[in-house]
């Protein structure tokens, strides 16, 4: 049975149905985000919860234990090693004794200095010995910050090993009254290999993800709540220390700051979406429709047009990217092809007019991009049911209606989160940016923004400019990296909530 | 069949429309092709250009020779290339583990970790990988591993996150029936026979394609590359020392090497990809359709 508002729907005239699909569509914005903050307030209100229940479970088990459970709340591993699970309390006995002496030597110092991130910095002082002044180093902000993080990373473990420590004491505790028997040592081993297999396998992947990414990212977030940069390097030169907002309010101007970067920020965010929306679609369109030309029937050599293409995709980047670069400069082969040919007399400005650089840079993302779209296409347009066509045909359906009813949906349901990444992707696209155009041609009013930002910088490459521009301003950087990182999580996020084909994972297995 | 004579004449009528669109799409194929191939063209023929070393308005070289490929010889670009083939060679063989290794656990084993594992990953990917560049330029500097020495340091890079581009591998493994795995652990193999001896063996297109993108990647990146060996010529890969090349104070005397150094990098590559091109393929398109 169709329910009132699907007749409604069907009812509508023909032209009205756009509309209020998109009224739909933009009604469920709200609605979205509603369900994203409300999964927000319940994962905080679990994890409280979860602490709670956490903590008097602790308390339960302190009551109920033996002297054994109660010694492992001091002594980690007690009661494992007291029950004859060596191995594991040799661990827990080993994270504690290290935890202790690292505290005590260093972690300690790391962790009062954080809130300061250092006190004395470099000194002119005078040297008896030789007689005159030197430089003497002392506080080093950037090795406070970072081991600061990376402390209170093993505060963490440590507390989180610790309550394993005591719920391994309760449940050993209670299986012996109850006259189970435990895992030896030599049934955790063999568990690595077995039930307990994914630990060995993630141990690796997992440690890597945490040092080279993890930690990382926190630290350059907390570094946009410091003013370090070029001039504050945290030790050669001079220390940097927390400011707050301040790095914020000059990008967004809920403050008063200077509004270069607001004002820069608004345009390459602007630029940034540009290049995506159409590096994305135009891509997409046209490696379909190039991939239907090559797979329509009575069209000979298709495995030679595909393989032109796909040669493309195996030479690295960078070469095709220069290359081309240089054959749209001002004296390069275009330029110099169509003046040969008299078409034009003066060269034109490919890459000296922002428009000019802005739509060039589109076209040869085209180029650059159509050959694995083509790909992609092929492999799916492939598995389209083919007595669908059939019996569209019979129906006398023209090839447009089979394209626009048939191929296009189907494509855009597969493809779909297929077409999210690409987006995100192409917002974060620094190689075809950088090393067509270097962001380029300068746009002079943004001169203040750190680096020479030009009118085709995506906010990477902008990023990018000013880590390695002559002021070094990181602390800049890490803002607009917090940035990229909310405008792309709220795209995400909206399209998340409209994607039909964000399918149970399970149903694919 | 009543309709037969205007579906006979309808079908007459599509095969000389049929007839016309074909050819249509002969031409823009075929024109296509030509744009597609011609700046890989032209750049084999400004390599082979002996009378100018700059860059010129004109494809077709006066003089040909060898010149700039010897020439080559007198520079670091045999030296980057080695460093890229090095980078390229440890990258293959290390990713490919790792992101074997945490696609098939998280297609495979359902641990309690699992969902909030998956989502924190997806939720790490969306920050720019290029912002913890600038802590880990500085904490790799302090281990020697940047400059000069830049080639552990950016293969440490490369790998060590590498774990969370395990979508398109999980998405293969996803395919593989389960029952498989159920039907060796009844006989009584532990789950890693299970992968060593059934999995495995069976996962060939998807090794191939992780190790071939995985030995493409250093080949082409920039970014990194570029920040880790910071000015120095000694570390460079050679997407860093060939662009070098192409700033204004070099480019006169060293565009037609730059077109001859991006020769000699491509030809293996491509050669490569090339021959394992229907894996690559495979991985591609199921990749996309798995999301």
């Amino acid at each position: 049975m169709l329910s009132e508002r699907e007749i409604n729907y069907l009812r509508m005239p023909r032209w009205q149905k756009p509309f209020w699909r998109l009224g739909q569509g933009l009604a469920a914005i709200p609605k979205g985000f509603g369900r994203f903050f409300a999964g927000i307030g319940r994962g905080i209100a679990g994890f409280f919860k979860g602490v709670g229940e956490n903590i008097a479970d602790i308390g339960r088990t302190f009551k109920n234990g033996n002297a054994v459970t109660k010694g492992s709340f001091v002594v980690m591993g007690l009661a494992n090693m007291c029950r004859g699970q060596f191995l594991r309390g040799l661990l827990f006995l080993l994270m504690e004794a290290v935890f202790i002496v690292y505290m005590i030597t260093t972690g300690g110092y790391w962790l009062s200095m954080l809130p300061s991130l250092g006190l004395v910095g470099p000194q002119e002082e005078y040297d008896l010995i030789l007689d005159t002044y030197v430089t003497t180093y002392h506080d080093n902000s950037f090795k406070i910050l970072l081991y600061g993080v990376l402390t209170i990373f093993f505060i963490i473990a440590f507390i989180v090993t610790w309550r394993m420590n005591v719920k391994q004491a309760k449940i050993s505790q209670e299986m012996i009254e109850s006259g189970h028997r435990l895992k030896s040592s030599g049934d955790d081993l063999r568990s690595l290999v077995d039930e307990g297999f994914y630990k060995t396998l993630l141990a690796l992947p997992l440690t890597g993800i945490l040092i080279f990414t993890v930690m990382p990212i926190v630290f350059m977030i907390l570094v946009a709540f410091t003013n370090y940069d070029g001039t504050h390097d945290g030790y050669f030169n001079s220390l940097f220390h927390w400011v707050g907002m301040e790095n914020f309010n000059q990008v967004i101007t809920w403050g008063s700051g200077s509004t270069v970067y607001s004002a820069t920020f608004g345009e390459v965010l602007t630029w940034t979406l540009i290049w995506a929306f159409f590096a994305t679609f135009t891509n997409y369109f046209l490696g379909i429709f190039v991939a239907m030309m090559i797979n329509k029937k009575g069209i000979r050599f298709k495995k030679g047009f595909r393989t032109i293409l796909v040669m493309t995709i195996a030479i690295p980047q960078f070469i095709s990217l220069l290359y081309v670069s240089k054959m749209f400069a001002k004296n390069g082969i275009v330029n110099g092809f169509l003046m040969d040919m008299g078409w034009i007399t003066t060269a034109l400005p490919f890459w000296e007019q922002a428009n000019w650089a802005r739509i060039t840079i589109i076209l040869v993302n085209i180029w650059i991009g159509i050959p694995y779209l083509m790909l992609v296409a092929t492999g799916i347009l492939m598995n389209i049911p083919a007595d669908l066509y059939e019996s569209a045909r019979i129906d006398g359906a023209s090839p447009w209606k089979q394209f626009s009813k048939i191929t296009l949906p189907y494509m855009l349901f597969i493809t779909g989160p297929y077409l999210l990444t690409q987006f995100t992707g192409n917002m974060n696209n620094f190689n075809v940016i950088y090393l067509l155009t270097t962001g380029g041609p300068t746009n002079p009013a943004a001169s203040g923004a750190s680096g020479a930002v030009g009118y085709t910088d995506l906010l990477v490459t902008w990023l990018f400019k000013i880590t390695t521009g002559a002021e070094s301003k990181y602390y800049m950087a890490s803002v607009v990296g917090i940035l990229i990182f909310i405008v792309v999580a709220i795209i995400t996020l909206i399209v998340y909530n409209f994607l039909p084909s964000i399918k149970n994972e399970e149903d694919f297995q | 069949m009543s309709s037969g004579p205007t579906l006979e004449k309808r079908h007459m009528g599509m095969t000389a429309a049929n007839r016309l669109s074909n050819t249509v799409i002969y031409i823009i194929l075929i024109v296509m092709s030509i744009i597609w191939l011609a700046p890989f063209v032209f750049i084999v023929m400004q390599s082979f250009r002996v009378e100018s070393t700059w860059m010129t308005g004109y494809v077709m070289p006066q003089k040909w020779g060898f010149d700039n490929y010897i020439a080559l010889g007198k520079t670091d670009f045999w030296h980057w290339y080695t460093n890229t083939f090095i980078i390229a060679l440890f990258t293959a063989a290390l990713q490919t583990v790792i992101v074997l290794c945490m696609s098939y656990t998280l297609s495979r084993f359902r641990f309690k970790m699992r969902q909030p594992l998956m989502k924190f990953m997806l939720i790490l990917g969306l920050f720019p990988g290029m912002l913890t560049m600038i802590i880990l330029y500085r904490v790799l500097k302090d281990l020697g591993m940047t400059q000069d020495n830049a080639v552990p340091g950016l293969i440490l890079v490369y790998i060590a996150s590498s774990g969370m581009g395990y979508y398109v591998s999980k998405g293969f493994f996803d395919t593989v029936p389960k029952a498989l795995d159920e039907a060796a652990r009844i006989d009584g193999a532990t789950r890693a026979q299970v992968l060593w001896k059934i999995i495995l063996p069976m996962a060939k297109p998807i090794v191939i394609y992780t190790i071939l993108t995985a030995f493409m990647g250093p080949w082409g990146d920039f970014v990194f590359a570029r920040y880790i060996s910071m000015n120095s010529t000694a570390g460079m890969n050679v997407a860093v020392g060939l662009q070098s090349w192409l700033t204004l104070d070099q480019i006169n005397s060293r565009y037609t090497m730059f077109c001859a150094g991006g020769v000699i990098v491509a030809i293996p590559v491509t050669i490569l990809f090339m021959c394992l091109q229907r894996y690559y393929v495979e991985g591609v398109t199921g990749g996309a359709v798995k999301g």
